[in-house]
């Protein structure tokens, strides 16, 4: 090896450990602190769970927890389903305007949240859907769709169309087609889409910000609420939960993505 | 089983028309080919009859009841797909027995089903593998099994051995004759190989740039091809160039071959060809007198291959081939100059 790839490769090194440092620093300090009795951050850390507890007895922040948990089940689910549908439809009919409405999946994705919440608030007062559950549920359904899709429609690139041309060949009426033939094949990403609408509700601040009605709102809106009013580690106690049930989370997906790998 | 008419078909894509009036008709219990090049529209009248899509125009019964608009998975066909398209979630047992499920047989009849097409595929110890799990010849005959099982009318095979080699080839075409023959099903096979056609089949249709150029048994379409096309298509041929003179062709130079009566032949003054196979030709001896055709030309290669020996002979600047399994030819050297004698008969006017 010259000294140059040597270098090239310490310097290389290097860069990741700071990306990583610079991605999990702030949260490990987080969650370190979550278990720190001084709410002031005193150092050296003197270990406790009392967040925890007060945690467990503030109303507003678990009712908070549990209404962001409903709200993004009921997305998962919904978005899921139909934009499973849609990507089969997608992958097996040619239709007038096929493209466009493909390509018409990928903006959402790219454009601010802060921008598709203030045209849902408008447009969801405009039509008279208002705010409330299920304007949150429409609102996070119609952002999510988009990844469920497009995780989709990856993983059916991978299929043979030949399959459920065999399939039907055999006797089977789409319904039996679809059910045991094409989608567990897709099932790997059907559970990464579902995964993702669920992250996408879960996370939302700025939609749910707008769409909900003041009395009862979502966790990240309430997090945000709390701060206004003074930061205390509760908060860092909540965020750590949610960092490590994510995690797990995203873990678990990776792993299925590999168990439903080809075979 | 049941036989399967084919009457002016036409398919479309956009203005390209790969299938274009053909009709043709295979009788309960045959078993087919369809032959031609590449893009000939093969698989697409293979399509038309399995009921993957509609025809533009045209009719297809199957045991004589109309089809046209029965959808695919009511008609009740075989089908084998060239990638085998086995479910890679189900084991072998459970591809097999697919068919059967979708359909409702309860349980132990379709396990008996199933264990009897596995037997007849000789699979019988792999029913619990997965696909992957499986060589290229063992696929196949799942997929064969998987299409057998459900007792479909017709048979319908899209170049089920193109995706295996030479020698597992061999063996696949013997196994699916014998389970053909066994099982007594009606069978149409894609192939774009001759020799897989001439083989197996009881009949051969050609196709070529959407249209059905020949039809007729094996031997019949070797030996009297009514088109160049079939006679070039379809093993090797010696075609000559020349103009009808009564019945006889005659070639630039004025040599005039007699040929065996056919439509292939054109009027006096029109341009035609005909066919000579390359075993029909002889290397004429000296005395040997003799009538029908006969051309001297000077042998420019042989090759050797076994238990047949190819010598390559040139008249008037084009190569002849002449081939036996006579290995005296080995003895005759490059260059020098002999006769072939061929006869009339076996000299085949073409329509080109
Ligand atoms: N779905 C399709 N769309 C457009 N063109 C097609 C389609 N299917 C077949 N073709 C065209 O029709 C012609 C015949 O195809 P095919 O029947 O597959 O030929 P073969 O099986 O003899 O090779 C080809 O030129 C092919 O490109
Ligand atoms: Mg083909």
């Amino acid at each position: 090896m010259s000294p140059l790839t040597r270098l090239l490769e310490v310097v290389g090194r290097l860069f990741v450990g700071l990306l990583l440092a610079f991605l999990y620093l702030p949260i490990v300090i987080m969650g370190l602190m979550s278990f720190n009795a001084s709410p002031f951050y005193m150092l050296p850390i003197e270990w406790s769970t009392t967040w925890y507890v007060q945690l467990a007895g503030n109303a507003q922040l678990v009712d908070a927890s549990l209404y962001s948990l409903k709200i993004a089940l009921a997305t998962a689910l919904i978005a899921t389903t139909l934009g499973t549908a849609a990507s089969l439809a997608l992958f097996r009919y040619e239709f007038k305007g096929k493209k466009i409405l493909q390509a018409l999946l990928l903006p959402p994705i790219a454009i601010p949240w802060l921008i598709t919440g203030t045209a849902m608030l408008v447009f969801f007062f405009g039509v008279g859907i208002g705010r409330g559950l299920h304007a949150l549920i429409l609102g996070h359904v119609a952002l999510a769709l988009p990844y469920v899709i497009i995780v989709n429609n990856a993983r059916l690139k991978t299929f043979a169309p030949e399959l459920e041309e065999a399939a039907r060949s055999l006797g089977a009426n789409q319904w039996q087609v679809t059910r045991r033939v094409t989608l567990p094949w897709i099932a790997p990403s059907v559970v990464a889409g579902a995964l993702f609408a669920f992250a996408v509700s879960f996370d939302q601040f700025v939609v749910s910000y707008f769409l909900a009605t003041p009395g009862q709102t979502t966790l990240p809106v309430e997090i945000y609420a709390a701060i206004r009013k003074g930061f205390t580690p509760e908060i860092n106690a909540v965020s750590t939960i949610i960092i490590v049930l994510s995690m797990a989370l995203m873990l678990f997906t990776a792993r299925f993505y590999k168990f439903g790998g080809n075979d | 089983m049941a036989s399967v008419e084919v009457r002016n078909l036409s398919r479309s894509f956009g203005t390209f028309k790969a299938l274009d009036d053909v009709s043709i008709s295979f009788e309960d219990g045959g078993f087919y080919a369809l032959l031609g090049p590449s893009g000939s529209g093969k698989t697409t009248l293979l399509r038309l009859i399995a009921g993957f899509g509609y025809p533009d125009q045209g009719h297809i019964a199957i045991g004589g009841e109309s089809v046209e608009r029965v959808p695919l998975e009511k008609r009740n066909i075989g089908m084998v797909f060239q990638s085998y398209a086995l479910f890679p979630n189900m084991n072998v047992f459970d591809n097999i027995a697919f068919g059967l499920d979708v359909r409702g047989v309860p349980r132990e009849d379709a396990a008996r089903e199933v264990r009897r097409a596995l037997e007849l595929v000789q699979l019988s110890e792999l029913e619990t593998r997965r696909p992957h799990q499986l060589s290229g010849g063992q696929r196949q005959r799942v997929a064969l099994a998987r299409a057998i099982v459900i007792n479909p009318r017709v048979l319908l095979l899209d170049e089920p051995l193109g995706a295996l080699d030479k020698a597992l080839r061999l063996d696949m075409q013997v196994e699916l004759k014998r389970i053909q023959r066994e099982v007594g099903i009606t069978t149409i096979f894609v192939t774009h190989d001759q020799e897989e056609a001439l083989t197996m089949s009881d009949r051969i249709g050609i196709l070529r740039a959407g249209q059905l150029v020949e039809e007729g048994a094996p031997e019949d379409i070797y030996r009297r091809p009514k088109t160049r096309f079939a006679a070039t298509f379809l093993g090797e041929a010696n075609i000559f160039e020349g103009i009808w003179t009564d019945g006889r062709l005659r070639l630039a130079d004025g040599t005039l071959l007699e040929t065996a009566p056919g439509a292939g032949r054109g009027a006096t003054g029109e341009p035609g060809c005909c066919l000579i196979r390359p075993e029909q030709v002889r290397i004429a001896g000296e005395n040997d007198g003799g009538t029908g055709n006969r051309l001297e030309g000077r042998i420019t290669r042989r090759l050797f291959a076994g238990n047949w020996t190819t010598v390559f002979v040139d008249y008037q600047g084009k190569t002849i081939r002449v081939g036996q399994a006579n290995t005296d030819f080995l003895k005759l050297e490059d260059g020098s100059k002999v006769t072939l004698a061929f006869s009339g008969s076996n000299t085949i006017p073409l329509q080109s």
